[in-house]
């Protein structure tokens, strides 16, 4: 709460700079730049705030909207399909870039805000997901293993929307609740807020979190990869010593 | 308690994994098998992804044989010669198994391939022992026991193989050459479906080989020690998927429920518990069909590029 009021106190100091422009300023932060995926942590929830500030016309009503992306990575999805009565992979579709992580919040349901086409430029909303296919160009096949994997990442918590997740008080300050499940992957996460008004994007600006490993995870990861043998070698130590050791702990029962 | 796993990424409850551990290792102590048919399928269903589930049910694996391996040598209840062969054909097929392993998942086909496999060795096994030990049972209360125990023999398949030796702990004079490729086939399925084998040998090892039902729970589980620890070898070069914190885990449990196990195993009547362990067998290979046949558990899969 301490932070969120000397961000204020920094805002009301600067509002003087930013007056001579035209174009509203948009003021993000995240309640934490860092998630450490370590022993004890089950997830956290990213609290994302700020406010607006128009120069111009402070009565207007804006939407906000934020999306949070985490790193983006090259998949192949499969697709069952049912043959001569068992369920086996048959087609699949290939994507150059699908971020690990997406959530979005808004102040009202995405097409209440914007129009469709918006939605798909900023990519505002589950549906509109920019997926980057690279094999078929069926759009009703493409269309189907889109929401394929979307549904399978919203029931894993990896992909979310949280319509009216977006706060507005007295026009100015925004917040957002964002939860971040344990399942996600380190790496580079982006922040991006945009502020709304009569259907066009007027301002947008972006922050980032970073999650990574840190300490014995880090350690186990890297031994993992870097000294495969070692490793190896370890976890069969570890796994003989253990069973040696409880034969002789419950000899002596 | 909530563990973070590093190498499966995702936090989980780790008394759960403990209690997971607990039941496959008393399964392991009371059948001698590896309890992994069971570990592998839970762990996925529990949310851990399936190549981490595989490689780190098969470190616990040998957790839990390494006691049960000890406790039957000091009864002079392992053949090791007959071991050595098995672990030599093992070898081979826990590395023939990476490579159609590798071959399949290129196909995409390895998660059909593993279920197929899971109904068709589950299924048929646990249907013989369930009828096995029914009739038993039946046998018993009609009070004509010990007739059908008279003589094991083998089957006349292995008969035929050249080159005889001598197993004298397991009173036969066969072929190498049996024992060997039961020892490939276990291979490749451990490496294919993270588990044991144990299942598949003990029978395979009565039944087929015919041998003495004194030392068969003993070398099938010094079998399933080494080769479990050349598939966690195998898997930390070419998957990298062996979570320490999750084999640790289930090692915590299994190694204590194969302690318990070998109690129970003690005072129980060993028809009652194959009769218990065919159910579970059963029970997992009709999940599996479930999936394949009715309603997969997912449509689409993720596989990175």
């Amino acid at each position: 709460m301490t932070r969120l009021l000397a961000f204020l106190m920094a805002l009301l100091l600067a509002m003087p700079a930013f007056a001579q422009s035209e174009d509203p300023i948009l003021v993000p932060d995240i309640s934490q730049h860092e998630i450490v995926l370590q022993q004890g942590f089950t997830g956290a929830t990213l609290l994302l705030y700020g406010a607006v500030l128009d120069p111009a016309d402070s009565d207007a009503q804006y939407d906000v909207v934020v999306v949070l992306k985490g790193p983006s990575e090259p998949i192949l999805l499969r697709e069952k399909e049912r043959i001569f009565g068992i369920w086996v992979n048959s087609e699949e579709s290939a994507y150059r870039s699908v971020p690990s992580f997406y959530a979005m919040a808004s102040s009202r349901p995405v097409l209440d805000i914007v129009d469709e086409r918006t939605a798909a430029i900023y990519e505002l909303g589950l549906d509109y997901l920019q997926l980057s296919p690279s094999g078929s160009i069926d759009p009703a096949e493409q269309q189907r293993f889109s929401e394929g994997l979307v549904d399978l990442r919203q029931r894993q918590g990896l992909y979310a929307q949280y319509d009216e997740g977006v706060e507005i008080s007295q026009g100015v300050l925004y917040r957002a609740d964002i939860p971040i499940p344990s399942n996600v992957v380190a790496g580079r996460y982006v922040a991006e807020t945009f502020a709304i008004y009569d259907g066009r994007v007027i301002s947008s600006a972006t922050s980032e979190v970073q999650v990574f490993k840190e300490g014995f995870e880090l350690g186990v990861e890297e031994a993992a990869n870097d000294y495969s043998f070692f490793y190896g070698l370890f976890a069969v130590g570890l796994s003989v010593f253990m069973g040696w050791a409880a034969g002789r702990l419950f000899a002596l029962v | 308690m909530d563990v973070y796993l590093p190498i499966a990424n995702l936090a989980v409850d780790g008394l759960v994994i403990v209690a997971l551990g607990v039941a496959t290792g008393i399964l392991s102590g009371v059948f001698g098998v590896g309890g992994g048919f069971l570990t592998t399928p839970l762990l996925i269903f529990y949310g851990i992804p399936p190549t981490v589930a595989a490689a780190s049910a098969a470190t616990q694996v040998t957790g839990a044989s390494v006691s049960g391996v000890f406790a039957h040598s000091r009864k002079d209840g392992v053949d090791y010669q007959m071991g050595a062969v098995t672990v030599a054909g093992g070898m081979v097929g826990a590395l023939l198994g990476a490579l159609i392993f590798n071959l399949l998942r290129s196909a995409g086909q390895i998660d059909v391939v593993i279920n197929v496999l899971y109904v068709l060795m589950l299924g048929t096994i646990g249907g013989l022992m369930a009828r096995e030990s029914l009739e038993t049972l039946r046998g018993s209360k009609d009070g004509s026991t010990g007739k059908r125990a008279a003589k094991r023999r083998h089957h006349p398949m292995i008969a035929s193989l050249p080159y005889r030796w001598r197993f004298y702990k397991s009173g036969l004079y066969i072929s190498p050459l049996g024992p060997l490729i039961l020892g490939v086939v276990v291979g490749i399925l451990t490496m294919l479906m993270g588990v044991g084998g144990g299942f598949f040998m003990v029978p395979a090892m009565l039944y087929i080989l015919g041998m003495s039902a004194k030392v068969v729970v003993g070398t099938s589980l010094f079998n399933i020690l080494f080769i479990t620890m050349l598939v966690t070898m195998v898997h930390a070069f070419t998957t990298r998927a062996v979570d320490i914190v999750l084999a640790g885990l289930l090692l915590i449990g299994s190694v204590t429920g194969a302690q318990l196990g070998t109690k129970i195993a003690n005072f129980a009547k060993p028809e009652h518990l194959r009769l218990v362990l065919a159910m579970i067998v059963l029970a997992i290979a009709l999940r599996m069909a479930f999936g394949l046949g009715v309603r997969p558990d997912e449509v689409y899969t993720v596989v990175p590029l």
